[in-house]
């Protein structure tokens, strides 16, 4: 089982970034359970959504615990909340910023972790540019396909034609495959610097 | 059709699939959602001839669904918490007048305080009221029990809930098998009334019965829902036969063979339960889970047969019965009234009241409530993951002085303190 923990704030479609993802992964043949952490829902308040992908039906219910990867959508939440709480040092982290991740305030909880398995993506500058809204939800899953490799870019673009329609649509999959690409860059740079 | 879908959705879709005649309701979360898709349904002329009634409230919702079935409609409503309460009157009326009409319940809180998350109990205040209750483990049986309830529905002439865990179920998007509606219609034949008002053959029903035959009407009643016992898992074999899957029954068993101990509970809360037996079992402890897919009527000697021989029972309850304990244990425990009397040794029972308000039932608590349970250390009323320190503060105060407060304010007060505390630690590093 692969879990996914998503940290954001109302109103940037924290909720909807689960479903999606687990909308990829059916789309892929595989079981996934989606939920938030169900609360009093307000704007800018901080937001947590779960979830899960496995080959096997899914029977567990409680809250993720221990991820095997987060999705940061605001990086103005890492020193406020516990955001990396029961994370392995094996764990996958994407963050929305246009920040270096040594300058976001948590280089101690970052050191624990695989380097090759950290980036951040602008996925709100992205969200902006192609939906004139910035909205990173979605955007961050095509991040999220190239960091992993859980669910492929094709399932993430395919979730999110499922479930927009128009300029929506077609705004967010330009976006997402745009932070697709991004990342496997920075991916590539790691590789080449880890060789060198 | 295989559907990645959010419970609630899924649950509408369902009953659209059952072609309810009416429906009336009030939003309430965690409901709001599928009744908001009803009637979008309604609206587009997808689903028809239905007609959605917008009421002013839930004592209105169920009132106007008695009209509607009592006059030959096949009549559909939802609630939760506080609405469920506010239908109160209603659904006696419902049950004692006969009238089949189906709700779903999305299981939540009661306050006061003010709480709008899950346990069970809203349905469990509403134990006795005559309804049928269902309980559902997953979305698939959610749905699926829909269709079973309008069948056993009207076939008994008795309404019935279908409860599922608010949010946990209704907000969760997982994988539904939803089905063909000729597959639907061909399980679900349409509704023939037992009575009816019909203008052109006037009868009165609700009449003002004495005690010269109350006791008689409420004993036919009854004989209804014993009658349920035998219709349940016909239906809902009748349906696996159907649509290939099992959903619904009296009890759902799991892993009951030789199992020492064995734990019992309602709802979603299972599954949670299932994978933790299930890891134990690889240890080699010998444990066990019992379903309570049927609530009520109460599958006594189901329950019976399937606890018989375990040494200890263990009643995970979603909701407390202040000044008792456990609603689900004491119909248990009749269950297994007697056991223990004929050389057999009776079952060590213990009540385990757990998340209530919402609280998340956790792996991790679960494997240390069953290690306490095999060593024998459970009392008899144990509360899952109680914070004793918040407590023993709150008696403090009242101990301390008349006007301590409060309670509710009290503890939020000290978890935030505890909470700035935190904080303050945690930036002084």
């Amino acid at each position: 089982m692969f879990q996914v923990r998503i940290h954001g704030r109302g109103g940037q479609g924290v909720v909807t970034a689960a479903e999606l993802l687990s909308v990829a992964a059916f789309l892929e043949g595989r079981h996934a359970q989606a939920f938030p952490t169900f609360g009093s829902e307000r704007t800018g308040a901080p937001v947590v959504a779960f979830c899960r992908i496995d080959d096997r039906p899914i029977r567990v219910r409680e809250p993720i615990a221990r991820p095997d990867a987060l999705i940061v959508q605001d990086a103005t939440l890492l020193g406020q909340t516990p955001v990396f709480d029961g994370l392995g040092p094996d764990a996958y982290v994407l963050i929305n910023t246009t920040r270096d991740p040594r300058g976001l305030g948590v280089a101690e909880e970052l050191a624990a972790l695989r380097p090759e398995r950290v980036r951040t993506v602008p996925a709100t500058e992205l969200a902006k540019e192609h939906l004139g809204r910035p909205v990173p939800n979605a955007v961050l899953l095509g991040g999220f396909a190239a960091l992993s490799g859980v669910v492929s870019l094709g399932s993430v673009l395919a979730a999110i034609r499922q479930r927009f329609s128009g300029r929506v649509a077609l705004g967010n999959v330009a976006a997402a495959e745009r932070a697709y690409a991004y990342v496997r860059a920075t991916m590539k740079e790691t590789v080449h610097a880890q060789a060198d | 059709m295989l559907r990645q879908i959010e419970g609630s959705q899924a649950v509408a879709e369902t009953v659209a699939m059952c072609r309810p005649e009416v429906i009336c309701a009030y939003p309430i979360s965690p409901q709001t959602h599928i009744v908001e898709a009803l009637s979008r349904l309604v609206k587009s002329g997808r689903l028809a001839p239905c007609e959605y009634v917008n009421v002013e409230s839930e004592f209105a919702a169920l009132s106007a669904c008695i009209g509607a079935s009592a006059a030959g409609a096949r009549a559909y409503t939802a609630t939760a918490s506080q609405g469920l309460l506010y239908m109160a009157e209603a659904l006696y009326n419902a049950s004692g007048l006969g009238l089949p009409i189906v709700m779903t319940v999305a299981n939540r809180a009661i306050g006061a305080p003010i709480n709008i998350w899950n346990d069970h109990s809203d349905a469990l205040s509403q134990r006795d009221s005559g309804w049928l209750q269902l309980y559902a483990e997953d979305n698939q049986e959610a749905a699926d029990l829909h269709i079973q309830a309008f069948r056993v529905a009207e076939e008994l002439s008795l309404p019935v809930m279908v409860c599922m865990d608010g949010f946990v179920l209704t907000h969760a998007y997982e994988r539904v098998d939803l089905p063909a509606q000729e597959r639907v219609d061909a399980f679900l034949p349409p509704y023939e009334p037992r009575q009816v008002l019909d203008p052109a053959d006037p009868a009165s029903i609700g009449a003002m019965v004495g005690p010269e035959a109350f006791t008689e009407v409420r004993y036919l009643a009854h004989l209804r829902h014993l009658r349920a016992l035998e219709l349940i898992p016909a239906v809902a074999a009748g349906f696996a036969a159907a649509f290939g899957r099992e959903s619904g029954g009296l009890v759902g068993a799991h892993r009951l063979d030789d199992a020492e101990t064995v734990v019992v509970a309602m709802g979603s809360v299972l599954g949670t339960v299932k994978d933790v037996v299930d890891e134990r079992r690889a240890h080699g402890e010998r444990l066990g889970v019992l379903g309570i897919k049927t609530f009520r009527p109460f599958p006594s000697a189901e329950v019976r047969r399937a606890l018989r021989g375990a040494r200890r029972v263990i009643v995970l309850e979603r909701h407390l019965a202040l000044g008792a304990g456990g609603v689900v244990t004491a119909d248990v425990r009749a269950a297994l009234d007697g056991l223990g009397t004929a050389g057999e040794a009776a079952p060590y029972l213990r009540t385990v009241i757990a998340g209530l308000g919402g609280r998340p039932v956790t792996k991790d608590s679960l494997h240390d409530l069953f290690a306490r349970a095999a060593a024998d250390r459970l009392e008899p009323l144990t509360f899952l993951d109680l914070r004793e320190d918040l407590v023993e503060r709150e008696l403090a105060r009242e101990r301390a002085a008349r006007r301590s407060g409060a309670t509710a304010e009290n503890l939020l007060r000290d978890l935030a303190a505890e909470a700035a505390g935190a904080a303050e630690a945690a930036g002084g590093n």
